[in-house]
């Protein structure tokens, strides 16, 4: 567990946050911009002096109480930020070596290569700094981060400097960072898009509080103050690909906690791979009665457990749970009267669209 | 040129030499310190470092003399430590030829550090390395380039002074008469030809230290332009 509690005053700004973090998988701090999220996580990291305490598991990082503060470079933690902050006068395999050399008897005993081939570096490693790309600068700063072997690894915004393109070149080794190594991952975004893709645990924070935190498929399907991805209510599963049907190219993607199978466009995803799933309120209709003469591929018996009203004042958002699933469901207000819903009514949900995120 | 000038060469490049591995040895801390600190104490250490800047050598040299006298409490303390006097000794030559120069050192240090990006050194420090370990292996080589400017302006400026170095050391051969007094004694006894050759001399060593220090400052992009 990584438990913070941590206030900071400033002139203009004020952090107080009290959160205990799952030790491993991706939380995201998500807000706004000036937030406070970046601040918070300079002050677990130690480069902003704030008042409370931080724990990680059973090393205490910082307690007020007891006067205990570890300066951040006896913290076993890593680090990237932004802008790659590669030292310019190092190649980069001195790069990867200035951490590991500095850490614990394990990091300097472990090849360099794993990491090298994790992120793709291989090719650069004789190269300096300023001769690489952006993307190619934050795969090796990661790379740099994990060749101490933190416990834990602060992300600030990796991707935000780099363009659409050079970001999706990024992506999918961060991916393959959080499913090839169980390290936790607190990783700050102001961009829902990378939070649904990567994240498994959400932090909402705004004005320097933390307004809710919870699994990502929770958050994402809260009715209050829902998550708009991509300016769309929706929700995010995580998914196991169960079969492939040859015949009509499509794929039975079991969501996780059971008791919910999503048919989707067939991807090529092998059976038993793990797959993330996005399905928008709009996608989503609702009928008391299963409807037997539809183009809907998906129906599923559900329950009803909460109606909201949608920013629209004609449109409400409905949150039905099929099995471990939450789903999200936009409808009018005038078909949710005409249908007589209300929670803890059993309804059949209609899914027309999965979108599968790549993992 | 006569032996006398020789010695003067000599005496000159030793006093240069020994003041500015002395002024990087205090400069380099002081300039960090100045780079890095919100106290408000920094005002007044920039100026006290910028004075030399602006004052006259004869204030300076003047009060030198004052304070390292034998009723000075330079002096006196000199004195103590068994030392001696300082005023027109080699030894005397250094101290003021360090305070004099202190300036030229400690600036550009400064402006280096100022420009290292606090993300440098806050990746230093997660990346295990303590401040002290921080400094030697992110922020001095970093402020390289600076570091450079600051030797070749500290020993160029103390090859270059005159009237501190009149007041405090006088003109005595082979112990404080450097190449500049040199000049002035060569002028004085209209001995022009001997006064022409070192201070062409002079011009010749200033130009080609300041063209191989802009040559080697240059930023990357012009020198990588030059190289192709």
């Amino acid at each position: 567990m990584i438990s913070l509690e941590l206030a900071l005053a400033r002139r203009d700004f004020s952090l107080q946050a009290t959160l205990e973090l799952p030790p491993t998988g991706i939380t995201a701090l998500f807000g706004p911009s000036g937030c406070g999220k970046t601040t918070l996580l300079r002050a677990i990291a130690g480069l902003e002096r704030a008042c409370g305490r931080v724990a990680i598991g059973a090393q205490v990082w910082q307690d007020d109480a007891t006067a205990r503060f570890v300066p951040t470079h006896r913290r076993p933690l890593g680090y990237v930020i932004q802008e790659a902050a590669l030292f310019p006068h190092l190649s980069v395999r001195a790069n990867l070596d200035y951490g590991r050399s500095r850490s614990g008897a394990a990091a300097r005993a472990a090849s360099l290569d794993p990491v090298v081939e994790l992120l793709g570096i291989g090719h650069l490693l004789a190269r300096r700094p300023a001769t690489l790309s952006g993307g190619e600068r934050q795969r090796v700063a990661i790379a740099r981060a994990l060749a101490t072997r933190p416990q834990l690894l602060l992300m600030d915004e990796p991707l935000a400097a780099l363009d659409a393109r050079r970001k999706a070149e990024v992506l999918p080794y961060i991916e393959r960072m959080h499913t090839e190594l169980a390290l936790p991952v607190v990783y700050v975004s102001h961009a829902i898009e990378e939070v649904a893709q990567l994240a498994d645990h959400l932090v909402l924070m705004d004005g320097g509080r933390v307004l809710a935190d919870g699994p990502l498929s929770d958050m994402m399907a809260r009715l209050a103050q829902p998550v708009a991805l991509g300016g769309e209510a929706g929700v995010v599963l995580d998914a196991v690909v169960g079969e492939r049907d040859a015949e009509w190219q499509l794929a039975r993607l079991d969501v996780d906690g059971g008791g919910c199978s999503l048919w989707a466009r067939d991807h090529g995803v092998e059976p038993g791979r793990r797959v993330r799933l996005r399905v928008l309120a709009r996608d989503v209709s609702i009928a008391c009665e299963p409807q037997p003469a539809t183009s809907v591929g998906n129906q599923l018996r559900g329950c009803i457990e909460g109606i909201a009203d949608d920013e629209h004042p004609g449109l409400a958002l409905v949150r039905v749970r099929v099995g471990g699933a939450p789903l999200l469901a936009r409808l009018t207000r005038r078909s949710a009267q005409a249908l007589g819903l209300a929670a803890g009514m059993p309804v059949w949900a209609q899914v027309k669209t999965v979108a599968l995120m790549e993992r | 040129m006569t032996a006398e000038d020789w010695v003067a060469v000599r005496l000159t490049a030793q006093l240069a030499g020994l003041t500015t591995v002395l002024l990087l040895i205090v400069g380099t801390p002081l300039a960090w310190w100045l780079s890095r600190t919100r106290s408000r104490l920094k005002p007044f250490a920039s100026s006290v470092v910028a004075l030399p800047l602006v004052l006259p050598p004869s204030v300076l040299g003047f009060y030198l003399l004052l304070l390292m006298g034998p009723q000075g409490p330079v002096g006196q303390l000199t004195q103590a430590l068994g030392i001696g006097r300082l005023p027109f000794t080699f030894g005397g030559l250094v101290v003021a030829s360090v305070l004099y120069s202190l300036p030229f050192v400690v600036q550009p240090l400064q402006l280096s550090f100022e420009a290292i990006p606090a993300r440098a050194l806050e990746a230093a420090a997660t990346l295990r390395a303590a401040p002290w370990d921080s400094f030697f292996t992110v922020a001095l080589p970093l402020a390289r380039p600076g570091l450079l400017t600051a030797s070749v302006l500290g020993f160029a400026h103390t090859v270059g002074e005159f009237g501190v170095v009149l007041m405090i050391g006088g003109n005595i051969p082979d112990r404080t008469r450097v190449l500049s007094v040199a000049v002035y004694e060569h002028v004085e006894a209209i001995e022009f030809a001997d006064a022409h050759r070192l201070a062409a001399g002079m011009v010749v060593f200033a130009m080609l230290v300041l063209v191989t220090l802009y040559v080697v400052n240059r930023p990357a992009h012009e020198a990588r332009g030059a190289a192709s």
